[in-house]
Formats: structure tokens, C-alpha cells, sequence
């Protein structure tokens, strides 16, 4: 327990707020649906609840059939949330294993495994994705996960077989390789570890990527309109002038839904990169010294210096921080 | 004689969390014109922290917590008043660094940028302090690889296309760009064998005696230090233990570490004899004890250790005056008449 603290402690700021919202997103798609106080289908034919404004009765007001926007977006948000997270799960999981083989293994299976990786790179995703999904709409969300799943696995791949290609090299895996570890022991206790924040970068880009086209392909009508998702919301609104006839209520909150999921994504993805890697938390941002920030390119800091230009309300508010404790015996100072 | 740099009172310590550990303590070691002084001290004794330090080269949380460092060289101070430079500004730093002071860093490996050739980091070197035409500053180049021994032709090299050796000479080359007073060496030949490090060293000195600057000589290797310095500095844990003429100290060191030390390895005239070693660590920095810091690896410790204040004196108990001139020792207890050999073993 104590060693997620200190993993949380350790995290950056825009990296907690990330983790934060990100959550509050999650919990949303778990007990979502069980809060929403009405079926989002349902069309309540009273007159004066045709689009209307958010009230004490529905929180963030009706449509324009009289369904509560609220409801809606509270299941949207778990629909997509599963949407995305699902994608990013089968294409991480495919980028991981094809960027480690073909690195790993080389030669022609490289050849192979790169040819498979950049054919799928240079389709064009948009086009493809209309075309299935005017197919097979009307199925449910699957056919848009499996769409967005295998379009959504190469750059993931090109990533890790680059960094694959780097640690193979390195000694820690000839030494591996040499005792007799099996080859799928090396890639998973040896290998893989290493990769661990790119994965995980990797994984909140796909989820990221997930979310945008999702909503973008529901926006545009490509997906099954029976069913609630943050895009499918946008599509209905969008396709009965909610925003020619003022009803802000019926956009704006699954908009702000959409953008704030992807922010907080963006937020985490810096965090795990610095989670990641030891050394870029060490050097990011300047140190705290007897109330001074010094920073990396700083020369050496000189405590007489220091604690002689601080003005006197830079004293008074340092006499405040527990780093003042260690000013008041200076290194050395009462030992001669 | 006026010194060129005077490191007095010196204490650097790294912040920490639970403390600070207390790298180098109240340390005085000055540099005349055109000497050679070893620092030496094993791992972790704050050798390189003192030396980095006075440059102000650390990066935080270290953080200087006394003294000064005086610099007397007079392309700066025009025979008057010498710098501090725990004083100086940013800029001011900079305008020192290379021209005044120059440091040849531990392993030339790192050191060197490896995508880019010879050529182009000296030139980064000379163009960096010294203004000059793009033809003069190559030609400076090529001289400075004539100093060091490596034929003009390896300009175009990469780093990786030279040997261990050559790679180091090559930082001596740009240690020397912009003709320093002062060249300050981090243990330039600990990564090479022994044959190489011999050639090293003899053009270190060569290019001392031509070119006349004074080196600050980091090295674990006080065997080594006996050929090369002038005057030898023994440092553990953080303190300096004791300074003299390399002689006096090989002829009769006064400090029972410094005797141990000398233990350590075996000489190549002389009688034969097992080699004694010091048995134990390096304290904690974090939470010195009182006293000499080498009372628990020490063979002559008494409980008046514990009194001692670590002040240089001189040998024979005779008080110096501030500044380490002559053969000094932290060390009242031992004196040079007690038994060199048999306590420690």
C-alpha cells in the first residue's frame, strides 16, 4: 500500500489530475447506468417536455422527444468508455506482441511482420472504417471495436519493435540467452518489463484514438443508432438542429464528456512516461534548496549566497517550510 | 609565492531527505603556478565533490555550505585581488570555465559526444572561449592534437574510431583549447592499462613543464600519485587527512590511514612483504561521528580520538600557520617515531 503512495506522490501534477478525472470517468461507466434516473429511450410524450431546459426533475433537461439527456449520457459514457477501452486492449495487446517477435526473432519473420505492420499503416483508416461500418451497422458496438482494433495496432508495433531492436542487444539478454531461458521467457520477464511505460503510453494513445473515431463515426451516423453512446448523442442532437435551436443542454454536456476523457488520457500519458523512467523525474523541474529553486544548469548553489538575498518576506514565508529546519544547522557548521 | 587557487574552508554537502550527507568538510588545499597536486582518497571520499564543487560543476541538491575558493590567475584579476568564485554569477562562471579552469572528465567514453567527430568538439571547445577565423580555429585544432601525441590525419575521426588512450588524449587536447592556468583532472586514467596510463601521464607532465599550468590530480591511486604530484592530498570521509611533498609522504606518512593506504600495495624495490590493506568501510556522511573519522578501521585508535578536531597541524607537533605549507597531518595522536608496519595488519 505504502508503495502506491509513493507512486502517487512521485506522480507530477497534470499526472494526478489525469489519474483523477480518468477515474471519475471510469466510476461513471461502472455505476453510471445504475444512477440514470430514466430509460435514456424513453420518449415521455408530455408536451411541456420536449426539449426542455434542465430542471429540478431532469437535471440537464429533455430532447427533443421528450428523453432525458442526463440518462443518456450516463449510459453514453459507459458504452464508449467500454468501446474504448476494449480497442485499446486488443490493439495494444497485438501491437505488443508483433513488435516484439518480429524485433526478437528477425530475419524473415521480421521482413514479415514489418510488411504486415506497414500495410496496415498505409491504409487509409477514414474510408476503410465507412465503408465496414455501413456495412455492419446496426449490430451493436462490435463491429466498430473490431474495426478500430485491427486499424488501430500498427504504430503501437512500429514503437516496440524499435525499442525491442535496442534492448535485445544488450547484455542483460546474452546473459539470459546464455544460461538457457527459453526464448518466450526472455520476451516476457527480460524484455517486456523494459517497455512497461511505453506499453502503457502506448495503450492511453490507442484508448485516446478510440475514443475520437468512435464518436467521430457515430457523429456521422456509422454506427448502431439504437444503442447510447456519447456519439450517438452527438448524432441525434446534431441531426434535430439542437444547436440552431439553442438547446445547449443537449450537446454540450456529451461534448464536454468527450473532451474531457481525452484530456485527462493526455495528462496521464505524460505521467506514465516520467513513471517509467527513473531519470526523467530526477531532472524535470529545478530543485528546492533553503527556500531557492536551483535548476540542473544552475552552478552549484552557495548557502551564504542563498540565504543572503532573500528579501523579508522570502524569509519570513522559508521559516514556514520543513526545509528551513536544515538551514539552521548547515552542514558541518557544528562539528569543528 | 602567490598560489594561483586557494580552496580554504571548503564544505559541500548533497540535501537529502533525512539530512545532509556532509560530502567535503572544511577542507583547505591550495594550488601553486605550475604544480601537480594529487587528491587522493578511495571511493566516495569526496574527492571529485571538492573538486567539482569549487568549480561550482555540481548539479542539485548539492549545495556549498562554506569556505571559498580564491582564484589569483592574472588574466582576471590584472595582480590584483584574487576571486572568489563561490561569488560569481552565472556569466561570470562561464567567462572562467575553460579559459582560467579546465577539467578533463573521467571517462572519455561518456565525455565524448559519439556522433560527432574530433574535429567538430574541439572546435566547439575553441570557438566556445576564443574568438578566431574558422581556418585559425582548425589549425588550433590540429595543434592541439600535435600536443598530445595523435596524428593530424584522426581529426576526422569518430570517437569510437579511436582507442581508449587516444580518446583520453583527446580530452586533454580540449582541456588545453584555451591554454588554462588551472586543469583539473578526474581520474583521466582509470579506464586504461597500466602501459597507457604511463604514456599519459609522462605527456601530462611534459605538457606542464611547456605549457606551465597547475593540475588537480583525482586519483584512487596513491602509488601512482607517488611518481607523478608534487604534493600529495589524502582525503577520507569528506575531511582531508593529510597533505605533504609526494617524498614525505612516501618516506614517512604520518596519518595511520596514509600508512595504510601505502600498505596496500606492493613497491617494487624494497623487501618483500605481505601486503596489509585496510579492513572495513567508509563511514556514514550522513551521521558523522565525533572525532577522526577513521576511528573504527583505525589500528592506533585511542578514546582522545574522539577529541580531535581534524585541524591540519603540522608533523612533529609543531603548529602551522593557516594553509597547508610543509608536511601536515589531521592526525596528534600518531606521530612519525610510532611503528610504520605491524599495527595495521
Amino acid at each position: 500500500m505504502s508503495a502506491v503512495r509513493d507512486v502517487w506522490r512521485n506522480l507530477p501534477l497534470k499526472a494526478k489530475i489525469g489519474t483523477v478525472l480518468f477515474a471519475m470517468f471510469v466510476l461513471a461507466a461502472i455505476i453510471g447506468p445504475e444512477l440514470a434516473p430514466y430509460d435514456p429511450s424513453y420518449q415521455n410524450p408530455d408536451p411541456a417536455l420536449l426539449m426542455a431546459q434542465p430542471s429540478a426533475r431532469h437535471l440537464l433537461g429533455t430532447t427533443q422527444t421528450g428523453q432525458d439527456v442526463l440518462s443518456q449520457v450516463l449510459v453514453g459514457i459507459r458504452q464508449t468508455m467500454l468501446l474504448a477501452i476494449v480497442v485499446g486492449v486488443f490493439a495494444t495487446a497485438v501491437s505488443v506482441i508483433v513488435g516484439v517477435t518480429s524485433a526478437f526473432l528477425g530475419g524473415v519473420w521480421d521482413e514479415l511482420l514489418s510488411l504486415v505492420s506497414n500495410v496496415f499503416l498505409v491504409i487509409p483508416a477514414l474510408p476503410l472504417l465507412v465503408l465496414l461500418l455501413g456495412y455492419l451497422s446496426g449490430k451493436g458496438q462490435w463491429p466498430t471495436i473490431i474495426v478500430l482494433s485491427v486499424l488501430g495496432w500498427p504504430w503501437g508495433a512500429r514503437v516496440v519493435r524499435a525499442q525491442t531492436l535496442m534492448i535485445r542487444n544488450r547484455d542483460f539478454v546474452a546473459a539470459s540467452r546464455e544460461s538457457g531461458e527459453r526464448t518466450w521467457r526472455i520476451l516476457a520477464f527480460e524484455i517486456i518489463p523494459n517497455e512497461v511505460s511505453l506499453i502503457a503510453a502506448s495503450f492511453v494513445n490507442t484508448v485516446l484514438y478510440a475514443i475520437g473515431a468512435s464518436v467521430a463515426l457515430a457523429f456521422v451516423g456509422l454506427t448502431d443508432l439504437n444503442s447510447w453512446s456519447l456519439g450517438t448523442i452527438l448524432f441525434w442532437a446534431q441531426s434535430n438542429q439542437a444547436l440552431t435551436l439553442g438547446a445547449w443542454w443537449w450537446f454540450v454536456p456529451p461534448g464536454l464528456a468527450v473532451a474531457l476523457i481525452g484530456t485527462s488520457l493526455v495528462l496521464l500519458n505524460s505521467g506514465i512516461d516520467e513513471l517509467g523512467s527513473p531519470r526523467l523525474r530526477a531532472s524535470r523541474g529545478a530543485a528546492k534548496i533553503a527556500g531557492h529553486k536551483i535548476w540542473g544548469t544552475d552552478p552549484t548553489p552557495v548557502l551564504a549566497q542563498l540565504t543572503a538575498d532573500r528579501s523579508g518576506i522570502g524569509e519570513f514565508l522559508h521559516s514556514f517550510s520543513r526545509d528551513s529546519l536544515l538551514d539552521k544547522t548547515p552542514a558541518g557548521g557544528d562539528l569543528r | 609565492m602567490r598560489p594561483i587557487l586557494e580552496i580554504s574552508d571548503l564544505s559541500v554537502a548533497y540535501r537529502a531527505e533525512g539530512g545532509d550527507v556532509r560530502a567535503v568538510e572544511h577542507v583547505d588545499l591550495t594550488l601553486n603556478p605550475g604544480e601537480v597536486v594529487g587528491l587522493c582518497g578511495e571511493s566516495g571520499s569526496g574527492k571529485s565533490t571538492l573538486a567539482y564543487g569549487a568549480t561550482r560543476l555540481l548539479r542539485p541538491p548539492a549545495l556549498v555550505t562554506s569556505g571559498s575558493v580564491r582564484y589569483y590567475g592574472n588574466r582576471i584579476t590584472h595582480g590584483g585581488d584574487p576571486v572568489d568564485l563561490l561569488t560569481m554569477t552565472h556569466r561570470e562562471l562561464h567567462a572562467m570555465r575553460w579559459r582560467e579552469i579546465a577539467i578533463v572528465f573521467q571517462s572519455a567514453m561518456n565525455a565524448l559526444n559519439p556522433v560527432l567527430r574530433v574535429q567538430d568538439q574541439i572546435l566547439d571547445a575553441v570557438h566556445a572561449h576564443l574568438s578566431m577565423s574558422k581556418q585559425e580555429a582548425r589549425e588550433k585544432a590540429a595543434g592541439l592534437l600535435d600536443l598530445v601525441g595523435i596524428p593530424r590525419g584522426r581529426l576526422r575521426a569518430y570517437p569510437h574510431e579511436l582507442s581508449g588512450g587516444m580518446r583520453q588524449r583527446v580530452m586533454i587536447a580540449m582541456a588545453l583549447a584555451a591554454d588554462p592556468e588551472v586543469v583539473i583532472m578526474d581520474e583521466p586514467t582509470t579506464a586504461l592499462d597500466v602501459v597507457v596510463q604511463r604514456d599519459i601521464l609522462s605527456q601530462i607532465v611534459e605538457l606542464k613543464e611547456r605549457l606551465g599550468f597547475a593540475v588537480l590530480f583525482i586519483t584512487h591511486d596513491l602509488s601512482l600519485l607517488l611518481e607523478l604530484a608534487d604534493r600529495i592530498a589524502v582525503m577520507y570521509a569528506g575531511r582531508l587527512l593529510e597533505t605533504g611533498a609526494s617524498g614525505d609522504i612516501m618516506r614517512e606518512p604520518a596519518h595511520p590511514y596514509t600508512r595504510g593506504l601505502l600498505n596496500s600495495f606492493p613497491s617494487l624495490r624494497g623487501p618483500r612483504r605481505d601486503l596489509a590493506g585496510i579492513p572495513g568501510s567508509p563511514p556514514d556522511l550522513r551521521d558523522p561521528l565525533p572525532g577522526c573519522p577513521f576511528i573504527p578501521r583505525c589500528g592506533f585508535a585511542v578514546p582522545a580520538c574522539e577529541a580531535v578536531d581534524m585541524t591540519l597541524e603540522m608533523v612533529g607537533g609543531v603548529k602551522a600557520v593557516k594553509g597547508p605549507i610543509g608536511h601536515l597531518t589531521a592526525c596528534p595522536i600518531v606521530t612519525p617515531e610510532m611503528s610504520q608496519e605491524g599495527v595495521l595488519s
